[in-house]
Order: C-alpha cells, then sequence, then structure tokens
C-alpha cells in the first residue's frame, strides 16, 4: 500500500507539473479535467460492478439449505482470535551409554559449545532424561511482517531463546530478509529443529565445528531467483557470538556469510536441493579446557579466524510424489573448517602464546526409509578428520605435543541406526542405537529411546 | 486531496489499462484449481498445477520446485481451510511474493466462499487431523465449483483489467455449461438418493450430501489415523449385518484397507477420482462428476 501511494505521489507530481505550465490556457485545462473525470467515473462504476458481483457470490443461497448451517462463516468474536499460533513440543529420551557421557570428547578438535542447549555436544546424561521442551508462537504482524519466537526449556530448569525473529517476504520482489535471532542458514541441517531430526542427535561435524546448533543475532536475507528451477542466495551477518566465534564487546559485525541453494524435482518422485555456504567469523580468547604433559587442568584459549564453508545435499523419494505410505530421504553434508591466528597454553599460569593454524573436516550421509505408513527406519554415518594443526609453542620447542593432548590426530567415526514409529503426525516414538568412536581410541555403544510429542498449532516443515 | 485521488485513480487505472501481463502466471495448489482455472483463464493464463490426483493433497512436500513456482505467480489458488497447512505456508513464507500472500487480490482460498460442512463443534486433536474451519474437500459438490468459478474471474478481472471482457465472455459460458450440467447430474444420480457409503477418508461428504446419499461410517478410525487390523475387524463386524452398500476409497490412498474390508463384508469397493485426473474418466471438471456418478451407479444396479 505505502508503495502504491508513493507511486501514485510521483507520478501525480510528473502530472501537476505540466498542468501548471500551462497554466493560462483554460480550455485546455477544461478538457483534462474532462478527462480525468470521465476516467474517474469509468473506474468508479467498474469498482461499483465488482462489488455488486461480489455480494451477490456471497448471498447466493447454499446448494441444500442445510449446508448453511456452518456456524465458522461468521466471524469469531473472542478478543483471543487474534492471538498467535502456539505450539509446544514435549521431547524426551531414555539413555543409556557404555561410557561415561561427562567424559565426552570428540577428540583432535578444540572443544566448544555447550552439554546442553539446542544440539548439545556428546549423548546427554544416562537414564531417563527430559529432553528440550521446546515452545513455539508465530504469528504475522501487520501485512508486512511476520514474528516468529522459539523458546527452548531445559531439562535443567534453565530457559534459552533458540529463535526470535521478524520476517518480511516480497517487499522487494523475490527478497526475504529476517533480523533477529536466528539458526543460521549454513548448510541444510542447522535450520531445521530438533523435532524434526531424523536422528535423536546432530552429527559430529556440527557438534565439533559449531558446538550444536549455530544460531546467530543478525540480518539475514535470501534472493529467490524469478525461474522455474529453484535458485536462491543468501547473505547473513550478525554478532558472532556463539561457537567458533566469540563475543568481541565492539561495534560492527563479528560474522559474515553467503549461501547459494539449487533445487528442482526429477520426474514426479523424486526432488532434491543442493546448497553450498562459506562463513567467517572471528574469536577472541575462546578458552577450552584441556590438560598438561603431566595431566594437571589448564585452560588454554585460542584467537583467530575461523573461516568455514560447506556443501549440503538432500534427495527425497517418494512413489508418485505421495509420501503417505512410502517415502525416502537421503541426505549428506560436508564441511571444512579453516583457524588461523594465536593458541594461549594455560592462561591461568603460564600463559605463552603462540601461532596456530588448523585445517579440519568431517562429513555425515544418512537416509530414512518410511517403508509403510507410520514405520521410519534410518542409518547414518560420518567421519571427522582432524587434519593438521600446527601450534607454535610445539614447533618451536617450548612445549610438547603431549601438552595439548585434545590436539593430538584423530579420525572420529560414528554409525547410528534408528527406527520410529507414529502413531498420528503429531507423535513419535524412537529407538536409536549407535556406535560412537569419537574420543581417543574408545569405543562407546549409546543407545536411546526417544518421544517427540507436538501439542497445538503444528506449522508446517521445510524441505 | 481530491485532486489527488483523482489522479491517483487515474494513474491505478492506466497501469491497469496497460497491457501488463503477457499472460497471467496462476499457481494451483490441486488439480481440480488448475482445472477452474484452465477453464476460465483460456490462453490468457498460464496454469502450474502443484499436485496430482494421486498425491494426498494434505500431505505435499514444500518441495523447492514449489517454492520456485510460488515466486513467480500472478495468483495462487488454493483450498485453504488448512487443507494446505502442512505446505502452503512454506511456500507463500520463502518464496518473496507479495501478490500472493493472503489478503492480496491474488491469493485465494476456494474454502472461504462456500458453505462448509463438518464444522466442528469441539476442537481436540484427540479426533485425529480434524480442520477447525470444517472439512476442506469443498470440490466434490459442484455448486462449489461455481461459487468459486466466479471469485476467480473476479480476480482475474482485477489483476489482468485489460482482457476483463475476455474472462468475463468465458465465465458466462462456463458457469452456463457448468449449471446445465449440474442438473444432468442430478437427474443422473437420482437414483443413488439414500445409497450407504463407507468412505475410507472423510473427503467425500460434499459429494454424498450433494447427491442425497448418507455416510454409515469411515474406514479411518479417526481422521488421518490409518486403520489397524483389529479396528477393520471391528468394522467387518459392523457392516456384516447389512449396514451399508458400498466402500469407495479416493484415488489417492492406498487401497488395500478398504479392498480387504470389502472381501469380508461382500460389499462393492469403487475407487472415486476424488479430484480431476484421479480417474482415466475424470479428465476435467466435468468428467471429474460424469465418472464418480457413473463409478456409483455402476455398483447401485
Amino acid at each position: 500500500m505505502f508503495r502504491k501511494v508513493t507511486l501514485a505521489a510521483a507520478v501525480g507530481a510528473a502530472f501537476l507539473a505540466p498542468v501548471a505550465a500551462i497554466g493560462a490556457d483554460d480550455a485546455q485545462v477544461q478538457t483534462i479535467r474532462d478527462e480525468i473525470k470521465n476516467l474517474q467515473e469509468g473506474y468508479e462504476t467498474r469498482i461499483r460492478q465488482l462489488e455488486q458481483r461480489l455480494e451477490q457470490t456471497e448471498q447466493r443461497p447454499a446448494a441444500t439449505p442445510e449446508a448453511a448451517a456452518a456456524p465458522a462463516q461468521s466471524a469469531p468474536a473472542s478478543p483471543n482470535a487474534f492471538n498467535p499460533a502456539i505450539s509446544l513440543i514435549l521431547d524426551g529420551t531414555y539413555t543409556n551409554t557404555q561410557r561415561d557421557p561427562s567424559t565426552y570428547r570428540i577428540g583432535g578438535f578444540v572443544p566448544g559449545g555447550t552439554e546442553s542447549g539446542p544440539g548439545f555436544v556428546g549423548p546427554g546424561p544416562r537414564s531417563f532424561n527430559l529432553g528440550e521442551s521446546e515452545l513455539d508462537i508465530s504469528s504475522n504482524i501487520d501485512p508486512y511482517f511476520t514474528g516468529f519466537f522459539n523458546l527452548a526449556l531445559e531439562p535443567s530448569n534453565t530457559v534459552s531463546i533458540e529463535e526470535a525473529y521478524l520476517q518480511n517476504t516480497g517487499y522487494l520482489p523475490g527478497v526475504t530478509v529476517k533480523t533477529g535471532r536466528f539458526f543460521s542458514g549454513f548448510g541444510y541441517l542447522n535450520e531445521i529443529h530438533a523435532h524434526a531430526w531424523d536422528f535423536v542427535d546432530l552429527p559430529l561435524v556440527y557438534q565439533a565445528f559449531f558446538g550444536g546448533q549455530l544460531n546467530e543475532d543478525g540480518i539475514q536475507a535470501r534472493w529467490l531467483a524469478p525461474t522455474p528451477m529453484f535458485v536462491e542466495f543468501g547473505v547473513e551477518t550478525g554478532r558472532g557470538a556463539n561457537f567458533p566465534g566469540t563475543d568481541r564487546n565492539k561495534n560492527g559485525v563479528n560474522s559474515g556469510m553467503i549461501f547459494a541453494h539449487l533445487g528442482d524435482d526429477v520426474g514426479i518422485s523424486n526432488s532434491y536441493r543442493i546448497g553450498a555456504s562459506y562463513r567467517v567469523t572471528h574469536a577472541q580468547d575462546r578458552t577450552y579446557d584441556d590438560e598438561n604433559a603431566v595431566g594437571a587442568p589448564v585452560t588454554n584459549a585460542v584467537t583467530g579466524d575461523s573461516k568455514m564453508w560447506g556443501l549440503d545435499f538432500v534427495w527425497k523419494w517418494s512413489p508418485n510424489g505421495n509420501p503417505v505410505d512410502r517415502n525416502f530421504k537421503f541426505q549428506a553434508e560436508y564441511m571444512h573448517r579453516v583457524e588461523d591466528g594465536s593458541l594461549a597454553f594455560d592462561t591461568a599460569g603460564a600463559n605463552v602464546s603462540g601461532d596456530y593454524r588448523s585445517s579440519q573436516s568431517g562429513w555425515y550421509m544418512q537416509g530414512a526409509y518410511q517403508f509403510m505408513p507410520r514405520w521410519r527406519v534410518g542409518l547414518r554415518y560420518e567421519e571427522l578428520n582432524s587434519g593438521n594443526q600446527d601450534i607454535g609453542l610445539v614447533n618451536s620447542g617450548a612445549l610438547t605435543a603431549a601438552d595439548f593432548p585434545l590436539l593430538a590426530a584423530n579420525d572420529p567415526k560414528r554409525s547410528t541406526a534408528m527406527i520410529d514409529f507414529s502413531p498420528s503426525e503429531f507423535s513419535r516414538f524412537r529407538l536409536q542405537f549407535a556406535h560412537d568412536q569419537a574420543r581417543f581410541s574408545e569405543t562407546d555403544n549409546q543407545i536411546f529411546l526417544q518421544y517427540i510429542m507436538s501439542l497445538g498449532t503444528h506449522g508446517a516443515h521445510k524441505f | 486531496m481530491n485532486r489527488w485521488t483523482t489522479l491517483a485513480g487515474a494513474v491505478a487505472l492506466c497501469a491497469a489499462c496497460s497491457p501488463a501481463f503477457a499472460t497471467v502466471n496462476i499457481f494451483a495448489c490441486l488439480p481440480e484449481w488448475a482445472a477452474l482455472a484452465t477453464e476460465l483463464g483460456g490462453n490468457k493464463v498460464s496454469v502450474y498445477q502443484a499436485s496430482n490426483a494421486l498425491q494426498d493433497p494434505h500431505r505435499i512436500e514444500a518441495r523447492p520446485s514449489l517454492v520456485a513456482r510460488m515466486r513467480s505467480a500472478d495468483l495462487a489458488i488454493c483450498t485453504g481451510a488448512e487443507l494446505e497447512i502442512g505446505w502452503l505456508p512454506v511456500l507463500l513464507q520463502t518464496a518473496g511474493n507479495q501478490k500472493v500472500q493472503p489478503g492480496q487480490p491474488g491469493f485465494i482460498a476456494a474454502a472461504e466462499f462456500v458453505d462448509r460442512l463438518e464444522v466442528p463443534k469441539r476442537l481436540d486433536r484427540a479426533e485425529g487431523d480434524i480442520h477447525p474451519a470444517g472439512n476442506p474437500h469443498i470440490q466434490l459438490d459442484p455448486h462449489n465449483i461455481a461459487k468459486v468459478g466466479l471469485v476467480l474471474t473476479q480476480r482475474l478481472e482485477q489483476i489482468d483489467a485489460a482482457n476483463a471482457a475476455y474472462y468475463e465472455s468465458r465465465s458466462k459460458d462456463f458457469q452456463g455449461r457448468w449449471s446445465q450440467a449440474i442438473s444432468r447430474w442430478e437427474k443422473d444420480a437420482a437414483p443413488l438418493k439414500g445409497l450407504r457409503v463407507v468412505p475410507y477418508h472423510k473427503d467425500s461428504v460434499y459429494l454424498i450430501k450433494w447427491l442425497g446419499m448418507v455416510e454409515v461410517m469411515n474406514v479411518e478410525p479417526k481422521p488421518g489415523i490409518p486403520p489397524s487390523a483389529g479396528h477393520l475387524s471391528e468394522l467387518v463386524g459392523r457392516l456384516k449385518g447389512g449396514a451399508a452398500d458400498v466402500i469407495v476409497h479416493s484415488a489417492y490412498q492406498d487401497p488395500k484397507a478398504a479392498t480387504s474390508l470389502a472381501e469380508k463384508t461382500n460389499l462393492p469397493v469403487v475407487e472415486l477420482p476424488y479430484t480431476v485426473g484421479g480417474t482415466p474418466g475424470a479428465k476435467d471438471l466435468f468428467g471429474l462428476f460424469d465418472d464418480s456418478i457413473a463409478r456409483l451407479k455402476a455398483v447401485k444396479k
């Protein structure tokens, strides 16, 4: 509407200028007035006709008189009618692990993130666990903006805001802008909420490189090309306060990202999306806990640029595009991260610092197959490569590699299998088994039983 | 102020009178609306049909290709009443297209313009996947098609004013042929009055109501919940005493449950097209009703 008024004003001004210039010629002015009057009358008649026709359509009696009884046709009178859509996810697991979960480390990788929160690192505590209860509230704000709010209530009785953003779509053709806090558009799985995952936990590559699921306080813009094929480009920037970045207490932004997506159908039964992302952020004194060569606990800190790129791919199949009875979903992601800067050893004691450079990568691939209504089975395989880690303090001989046991070379692997049963669209039970080789030379067998329940309005899921 | 309004009006009219549209791009969520758009838009529109008759309209994936098509649409026509709630919102929120947002002339939720049946008095998910705005499978009453057709014509005239006369004459032609067809169908289907049917899902209530048939029960225990073996054997018991005449299922549904129930109860089973393209006979909107009635009459004899 605003744009229309602006346009009308601009064109109106252009109209008025010549009229004023002619000025003296009354006859001409009169002619123009008459023309405008004619136009206006034609326009009003047209609107009247349309209004009448609409009225007739609305008043036409129903085909069968009984059918007219539908009460919902009248406007809802409740003052709560404008309440936003609310949905609540209840999630819980029973966890059985061979090894103590508190000793869980992804060996060879500088740890980050938390051991709780969205897609935490590790299998989580043993026995019965309340998972993350998720409260979603969303609504159109006005004709221009939509608001979305997602609260994660942790079993430890803490509350965190996973997402809280406002979004506009289409103010500029094809452009969708969101700002606030949101799950970053990096990769495929990062934007998907935990209740829609095909496995209980996140792939190791997310746990190692983002310390869970990456959310960003910032702004994101996407542009969708006007082509029959899905071609989308996006940029994102923000505070970059979350792992692998840190809050830097400075003006401006601390992260930048670009991404692109391509997608289409292959016949009626298949469709896919591929994506590529590149993100840069900076860590300032990002601390982590390790042990020195004699086994005493130390706190080390990384400072430097963290650059990451990733490729993602998702393929869905269902017979004739109807996923109700059977469907299959395959997804795979690859990520590569380079960190370049300095590493400080024992910040509370010796506090010596040297150069640091790491180049690490990881990938996973997984498939989930619904072989009959309600039942799905899934398999996931993943590998990480701790790559080359250049530690200046070790190279110079000041310290030994044994002073950085967590950064020793390692190739974590994990294989996971799951089966889930969904009594309805709103409830799901899952059994998952994982053979986890993330630790240095130790294998952990993990069993999870999970329920995911969805209460209230439940929004549509992304592809 | 008055002059400004006049000028704005004149400008709006001139914007509309220029041939801005080579063709109007229509995104039709479901086959029935694609067929209607083709009937009414003729060669002035280009229709993209987002789903086919063998796909469950509740469960279409919000595929990238659909987002891309929504991006370039000048008009989107869907059923609404939450039928497409699992996929349409994603398309609207990510396509970056202001023209087809709800509330714009370019968005039609067809169910808003007809009288909906089965508006639940009690909203509770314990009742299965019910729709608060009533049963959304509105296309199986041809009177509803006529009503939605009027709305679509009016919106086409609004969006593509240069071709208003063209749409007007196509609409007159279609509505004329359609009301003749309705009279023919109603006469033709008179013997179906009172026929006791057991549909798989509650997706033929408009057809049943229109033709004066009776829905005895459904094969699904609750909407959206597939029947278990236990539930099927319970249905066999309830249907054995001659409580129903025919079991029906729609083309997009797996016929297994309906067929096995039919075998155990010795009742005939009929596959209905449900929408355009569901059966070879349902080639267009006229064929949809011709074929639905013919298939039901075949078991009546």
